[in-house]
């Protein structure tokens, strides 16, 4: 292996030394082992430059070890599997991996946008409310898009991402979150009680801080202790073990969401899915998620080489990276001195540790300075940190600068359910509160428990009393011991003897200045803090950096910390990708595909489909030589008015109304009476909403005393449904009446046409008389057809002509069908789509989806007089307010266009002639529209002021959005045979 | 202080010392004339045009917590006049086109921008309902323009064409619609209010109303009592809380709504796009921040925050739509709660307390109606008469059977 | 949030539709001298409590029974679940 590739790579750790992995960075190659994350090798190879800031362009550095990193953000893979704002921190290592970095112009060494951190004066917190307003125009037009083009990190590919995400749900117990110290002793307490056991981290490997310290547990090293941890639990049947799965969100009763990146660590994803989103049921959940380390605000603290502390660790001793050549520490805790001892264990130069704290009894390493009471007050190095200045202005080389500001309980998830954390002074932290969500626990850094003795000694006895109050009485053993190593802090926030810009929020480009400026401006809550400076609203969420941008107001305010209080934790904890949200519903797949029964056979047809809701149904069956829809459809209605025609109307809801009660219960769900409807006939029922609004309409047969059926529209199938049992469960409890939806269960078919009669005398088994007599107009009968398939046979019209519809069970549908157009055969039988079906309605003045809005009444529909005043029924008081009966209303009537050469448009509105279209001129709409083959021009239905008195008026139909206004005329909804003998005879 | 680039100049020479509050934090005072509940951007707005448009001053707004914490502070910042029904198109119409001057009007930016909104349609019935309604609007005298499956893919060419469950026929184009930046709204109106002398008056909490023989004359505050001529309710998302104080019940219910950010992205959505076959709208934040949503949850809740299911339903709603969106990462997510009125639509009006005034029920629509709504209730504070383009956002509608519907959904809050 | 279905123990909140204010249940007498005014009150006006609230649920993706849930509208914690067919029943019972 040749190390120099890798010039920071240091002996030990938890890299695979025998695998070299190429990769690429800014096109430049580098090379790294398995167990790298990219930020990992890019500091073995000594690349220091990541990237740079979202406002000033600042260059900026690797801060991080983990998912909090707020500056390594780069564009991971290319084409369409690229993907912006990707962690290098988190972003494990494979061969062939490429990133590039993001958001300059230019070079990354030479970024064009740079250029804004020298007039940072005039781009202080909030300079762009407060100009751009002149002139007007200029916003959209110049200033606007400069600003957008300048703003936002990383790019969007250009293509549909082409991985898959899938989906699924986890029951459990207990819910660990976090697999570190605490994690792991909670998951072999829990797991030993026999508890259902979910552990669940984001990392890719399990230990948490153990992998970046060089603690002991139970006398063995503590990446040791995890490897048997890990493998005791992975032997265990109640325990599932997640790694690389975050818990991104704690939702209501226990549920809680979890994402798994299953290929993101691969070259390529191979088919599989690339991430599983879980929906993870728990009884209860232990939180040990650990803490996140804070910095310090000093002049210049952004510069590349900048680190926390702990980071700096994890590189030493995870990774056997040093972040520098030469390291100061600059520190107010007892942690930062670990990390001094930890680096000159590995052999590194560590120049200097600065305690801002006076009286410590810490000793520095050999050859290190020691300086205690101090601040750093600046930095220098364009591209890189060459050296700090303390107060007391002794210069100090340095290449890499540890900082420790202390750890913050990483209390995120505690507060997804509005719950706020509570201020602990000895900490100088936030610590959960008291209103967790339900059935949460807290245990280890994440509860305020810094130590590592400590931390597994709670963990475990957090878990124990959780299993035991789950009824799991296995014993669960004792716990691991380890040290309390020192933990003491004095909260420190920020150098006030700094000239220089120190940087609160590293990526936004949130500075001290900003802060004591939104306070100066008024800004003082930390919610409008953090709106007026944009504090905390990066990609990182200001993890590493809200409380030290809060802690600066309070002292601005001269409040507590906790008087001021943080802003909101929301969910996600780490951003989720939208796909993985999304998982399989996309394309073709967004939502389910209903199909009719007779869909095979209109498919070898040839036949055009539409999309009606869910459902998808033959539009129109063209025929060879037909080359534009009207053809097809003009064709299709003459036939069926001239002989016959099919049509599949399966997708109108059924529902099946059966009981003692079920006569009364449809009086109660129709406006009209349904009390005295005879067995073997149908009728036309108007159902109200309890308003008194329209809400559907269809026909109910009375197949025996206690049996109906009913068709609803496609469209209010299951709100109709719904509605029926709302009123028989929770309205009409103690009438005998039952319903089912049969909606699937029954193909039915229109046969319409002067010659469907003789049509369905070929069908019908031997002994179903259809004469008029025996069969009249609105009859119903349960039939077989075929040799002995169950039918029920309506005589209902919808187009207007001699009709029935027949129903058989639904998998009989294609070949019904099948039979159908054969028996047709003789009387050039033609089948017809949903656009004939419309044609036909429209000309007979039927009402359909765009009339029946959730707009109109009974009244507006001409159907006033139906809605029964005898009885109870569903809207039929409130149908008689006076706003819904007014002498002005809409009332549905028929135009035509009195030039019949011109066509009309659904959506026009109506106005008198001679007067402008204006909202105050406005007399109602237009709803529907057609071409009429039977009258050889346009109609249509619409809503107009008194409709019913206005017979003859002309008015203007005016479609602004085309330019268009048609004088059309006023007639009878009803276009074709308008007296109804066609369909009686 | 007036805003201005030379101003931001000087004060960049001098260290950027000079910058005064935005508002001052007074102590309130023991009666005003008019109170107005409610530091959001309604709130805010009826101070602001009670001052500038009737030369009413004498005005506290109490807010209990911080000003714009409640719905200005936490939505999708959409504006749009995009409405069908006569009570409503012309209302907001006039909310558009205060927007169009409202920056130089209270010389703050808060970055209006006319960037267009697009509602797209998949299916016959659904264009003929969007031309009824660019009609509607237009006829109003606002802008509407019709577009077929072409003209959608000129102005978002990544969207779905070709493989979609339900394909994309054509869109509804409203090119004055547009984005503005929610929190400078409110920030805006407080300094336009409060260099009027209308007193801002945070962390005072309404516990409940002073109302004597019928007439309201003042509040109960966690800071004491304070007298007034007019009570001005104006608290969306609590008005049923507030009310129930004062012993009315509503035609309202809470709903939380759930909104979604990503992280900031280089420009891809250049204005607002709605998808007509599922739940899903977006735009793009001068930030870079894809800013989307979809249908509110759905239950009742005061509680500022969701659940799952409706967040995957959204977000498979970004994929049908917009598949390039799937390696874009939601940051964050969060929840508001909305006033859902009965009809789908706003109420600024009379109680039956004489003194005593409301203006909320503005379910999810209540942002881009900000300046129109603080407009027409200082206009009814100021007059006791509704302003003309606010004569139907009664109370009492219900009860005379005049619902303004657009969605048709009748007297179920959640579906509007 | 996860519903526990008296009939079919517990259930994800997604499988249901919900409605609203259980007393949606108090459907007014259609004879009543003042039934324009109960109507009105039963249709469009609501308690919409920061609180405690009975509230109707349909489990349309499964047995179809409407329950009346008490659920908390600021925790969203919930404390009772019922048929709603059962407090309807009583209802009637009690009222004659």
């Amino acid at each position: 292996m040749d190390n120099s590739s890798q010039p920071q790579r240091l002996t030990g750790g938890m890299v695979d030394r025998k695998q070299a992995l190429e990769f690429q960075f800014n096109g430049k190659s580098f090379t790294g082992h398995p167990g790298d994350t990219l930020a990992s090798a890019l500091l073995a190879n000594g690349q220091r430059l990541v990237g740079r800031s979202f406002k000033y362009h600042r260059p900026r550095g690797i801060f991080t070890s983990g998912s909090e990193e707020p500056n390594a953000l780069v564009q991971f893979r290319s084409g369409a599997s690229h993907e912006p704002n990707t962690r290098a921190t988190t972003t494990e290592l494979y061969d062939g991996l490429t990133a590039t970095s993001q958001n300059h112009r230019g070079s990354l060494n030479f970024d064009l946008m740079a250029v804004n951190d020298y007039i940072s004066p005039m781009l202080s917190a909030g300079f762009y409310y407060k100009t751009f307003m002149w002139p007007k125009a200029f916003w959209e037009k110049v200033y606007e898009p400069i600003i957008r083009n300048a703003a936002g990190l990383g790019r969007l590919a250009s293509e549909p991402d082409p991985d898959t995400y899938d989906k699924g749900f986890l029951h459990c117990d207990v819910l660990i979150i976090g697999g570190g110290p605490a994690g792991l002793s909670a998951a072999l307490t829990a797991a030993r009680s026999g508890a259902r056991v979910i552990l669940g981290d984001e990392d890719f490997e399990f230990g948490g801080r153990l992998l970046a310290e060089t603690y002991e547990v139970d006398g063995k090293l503590g990446s040791e202790w995890v490897a048997n941890a890990i493998t005791e639990l992975s032997a265990m049947d109640n325990v599932r073990i997640m790694r690389r799965t975050t818990i991104y969100g704690a939702y209501d009763h226990g549920i809680y969401g979890a994402l798994e990146r299953k290929t993101d660590h691969l070259a390529s994803s191979g088919g599989k899915p690339r991430q599983v989103l879980w929906r993870i049921y728990s009884k209860r959940a232990i939180l040990c998620a650990g803490s996140i380390e804070r910095s310090i605000a000093f002049g210049n603290n952004d510069r590349p080489g900048v680190m926390l502390a702990g980071a700096v660790r994890s590189y030493v001793n995870r990774w056997a990276v040093t972040p520098g050549k030469k390291v100061a520490v600059f520190t107010n805790n007892d942690d930062g001195w670990r990390t001094a001892k930890d680096l000159a264990d590995k052999g590194v130069d560590v120049t200097a540790i600065i305690d801002t704290r006076r009286d410590t009894s810490f000793e520095a390493p050999r050859d290190t300075k020691r300086v205690l009471g101090a601040h750093v007050v600046n930095t220098t190095g364009r591209l890189g940190l060459q050296s700090i200045t303390l107060s007391d202005g002794q210069t100090i080389l340095a290449d890499c600068l540890a900082v420790s500001g202390g750890w913050n309980p990483n209390v995120h998830l505690t507060c997804h359910q509005r719950g706020r954390p509570v201020w602990s002074d000895t900490l100088a932290a936030f610590t959960p509160g008291s209103e967790l969500p339900t059935g949460m626990i807290v245990a280890g850094a994440a509860n305020g428990t810094l130590t590592l003795g400590q931390t597994l000694r709670e963990a475990h006895e957090v878990a124990a009393t959780v299993a035991l109050d789950l009824g799991h009485i296995r014993s669960t053993g004792s716990p691991s011991t380890a040290d309390d190593e020192p933990s003491a802090i004095t909260a420190f926030w920020h150098v006030g003897e700094s000239r220089n810009r120190a940087w609160v929020d590293l990526q936004n480009d949130v500075t001290t200045k900003d802060v004591k400026q939104s306070h100066q401006e008024g800004f003082r809550s930390v919610e409008h803090l953090k709106r007026y400076t944009t504090l905390g609203m990066a990609t990182d969420q200001g993890k590493t950096a809200n409380l030290l941008g809060l802690a600066i107001m309070a002292e601005c305010t001269d409040q507590s910390i906790a008087d001021t209080g943080t802003t909101i934790f929301r969910p996600p904890y780490t951003p989720v990708p939208i796909g993985a949200l999304g998982g399989r519903a996309r394309g073709k797949d967004f939502r389910p595909t209903r199909l009719t029964p007779s869909h095979e056979w209109a498919k070898a047809q040839g036949a055009i489909f539409i999309e009606t809701g869910a459902w998808l149904r033959a539009q129109w069956f063209p025929k060879s030589g037909e080359t534009h829809w009207r053809q097809s459809v003009d064709r299709e209605v003459i036939q069926t008015r001239q002989s016959v025609g099919v049509c599949d109307v399966t997708t109108l809801g059924k529902i099946d109304v059966q009981g003692r009660d079920a006569a009364e219960f449809l009086n109660k769900i129709y406006a009209n009476a349904f009390g005295k409807l005879q067995v073997g006939r149908v009728r036309y029922g108007l159902m109200l909403r309890e308003d008194g609004i329209a809400m559907d309409d269809g026909t109910t047969a009375r197949m025996s005393e206690h049996h109906f059926v009913m068709t609803t529209t496609t469209a209010n199938a299951v709100p109709v449904f719904r509605h029926m049992e709302f009123c028989r469960q929770c309205l009409w409890p103690d009438l005998d009446v039952h319903l089912i939806s049969t909606t699937e269960q029954w193909a039915q078919f229109a046969i319409a046409g002067p010659n469907s009669r003789k049509l369905l005398e070929h069908v019908v088994d031997d002994g179903v008389d259809l004469s008029n007599e025996a069969f009249p107009f609105m009859g119903c009968a349960e039939i077989t057809v075929c040799g002995g398939v169950r039918a029920r046979l309506f005589r209902i019209s919808f187009s207007g002509e001699l009709a029935f519809e027949i129903a058989v069970p639904a998998r009989y549908g294609n070949s019904m069908m099948d039979v159908l157009m054969t028996a047709g055969k003789p009387y050039n039988v033609v089948p017809y789509g949903t656009e004939a079906l419309g044609v036909m309605r429209i000309e007979k003045g039927h009402a359909a989806g765009n009339e029946l809005s959730g707009q109109t009444t009974a009244r507006d529909l001409g159907m006033g007089r139906m809605v029964s005043k005898k009885k109870d029924s569903i809207g039929s008081t409130l149908s008689e307010r006076p706003e819904l009966n007014r002498d002005d209303g809409y009332t549905l009537v028929g135009f035509v266009p009195v030039d019949r050469s011109k066509k009309l448009t659904s959506g026009a509105h109506f106005v008198a002639k001679n007067v402008a279209p204006t909202t105050a001129n406005d007399q109602g709409y237009m709803t529907s529209v057609a071409f009429s083959p039977s009258l050889g021009h346009s109609i249509g239905l619409g809503f107009i002021e008194r409709g019913a008195d206005r017979t003859g008026d002309i008015v203007q139909a005016v479609n602004l959005l085309a330019n268009e206004a048609v004088d059309v005329e006023v007639v009878s909804p009803h276009f074709y045979d308008p007296q109804g003998g066609r369909l009686r005879d | 202080m007036r805003y201005s680039a030379l101003k931001i100049l000087t004060e960049a020479l001098t260290g950027n010392k000079g910058w005064q509050p935005v508002w001052r934090e007074p102590e309130p005072k023991p009666a005003y004339d008019v109170i107005v509940i409610g530091g959001g951007g309604h709130g805010l707005a009826t101070a602001y045009y009670l001052a500038k448009e009737h030369g009413i001053t004498n005005v506290a707004v109490l807010e209990k917590g911080w000003i714009g914490s409640g719905n200005v502070g936490r939505n999708t910042t959409i504006i749009r006049s995009n409405y069908l029904l006569p009570g409503n198109e012309p209302f907001y119409e006039l909310s558009l086109k205060l927007w169009e001057g409202l920056e130089q009007d209270f010389n703050y930016n808060a970055m209006i921008s006319q960037r267009g909104i697009l509602n797209l349609f998949h299916s016959d019935p659904q264009r003929d309902a969007y031309v009824r309604r660019g009609n509607a609007m237009r006829m109003a005298g606002a802008d509407a323009v019709l577009l077929d499956a072409d003209g959608v893919r000129k102005m978002y060419p990544f969207l779905d064409f070709d493989n979609a469950r339900f394909p994309i026929k054509g869109g509804l184009a409203q090119p004055r619609g547009g984005t503005v930046r929610h929190d400078a709204v409110a920030w805006g109106y407080a300094r336009g209010a409060d260099s009027r002398g209308v007193d801002i008056i945070q962390n005072c909490e309404v516990t409940g109303f002073s109302i004597e023989n019928g007439v309201c004359k003042g509040v109960e505050t966690s800071r004491g009592a304070i007298k007034a001529n007019k009570v001005a309710v104006c608290v969306a998302g609590s008005s049923g809380r507030v009310m129930a104080t004062a012993g009315m019940r509503l035609p309202i219910e809470s709903h939380v709504l759930q909104a979604f950010v990503s992280e900031g992205l280089k420009p891809v959505v250049d204005g607002v796009v709605t998808f007509g076959a599922g739940h899903f709208y977006v735009s793009q934040s001068d930030k870079g921040g894809l800013v989307f949503g979809g249908d509110i949850d759905g239950y009742n809740s005061y509680a500022q925050r969701g659940n799952l299911p409706v967040v995957e339903d959204v977000c498979e709603s970004a994929m049908a739509i917009m598949p390039t969106i799937g390696r874009a990462r939601l940051l964050r997510m969060w929840g508001g709660v909305m006033d859902m009125s009965m009809d789908g639509s706003p109420f600024i009006d009379k109680t039956q307390t004489d003194g005593l005034y409301f203006n909320g029920g503005w379910c999810y629509g209540g942002f881009k109606a900000t300046p129109a709504s603080g407009f027409c209730y200082a206009h009814l504070l100021a007059n006791d008469a509704p302003h003309p383009v606010a004569t139907e956002l009664r109370l009492d509608r219900f009860k005379r059977g005049h619902m303004i519907d657009e969605k048709g959904a009748g007297a179920q809050p959640n579906l509007h | 949030m996860i519903i526990n279905h008296p009939l079919l123990g517990p259930r994800d909140a997604a499988e249901f539709v919900y409605l609203g204010d259980a007393a949606l249940l108090n459907r007014p007498d259609w004879q009543a001298s003042d039934a324009a005014e109960q109507f009105y009150d039963y249709q469009y006006l609501r308690d919409n409590p920061a609180g405690d609230h009975r509230e109707l649920w349909y489990h349309e993706q499964g047995d179809r029974s409407w329950l009346i849930v008490a659920r908390n509208t600021l925790s969203h914690e919930i404390t009772k679940v019922e048929l709603a067919r059962d407090v309807a029943r009583a209802r009637k019972q009690a009222h004659g």
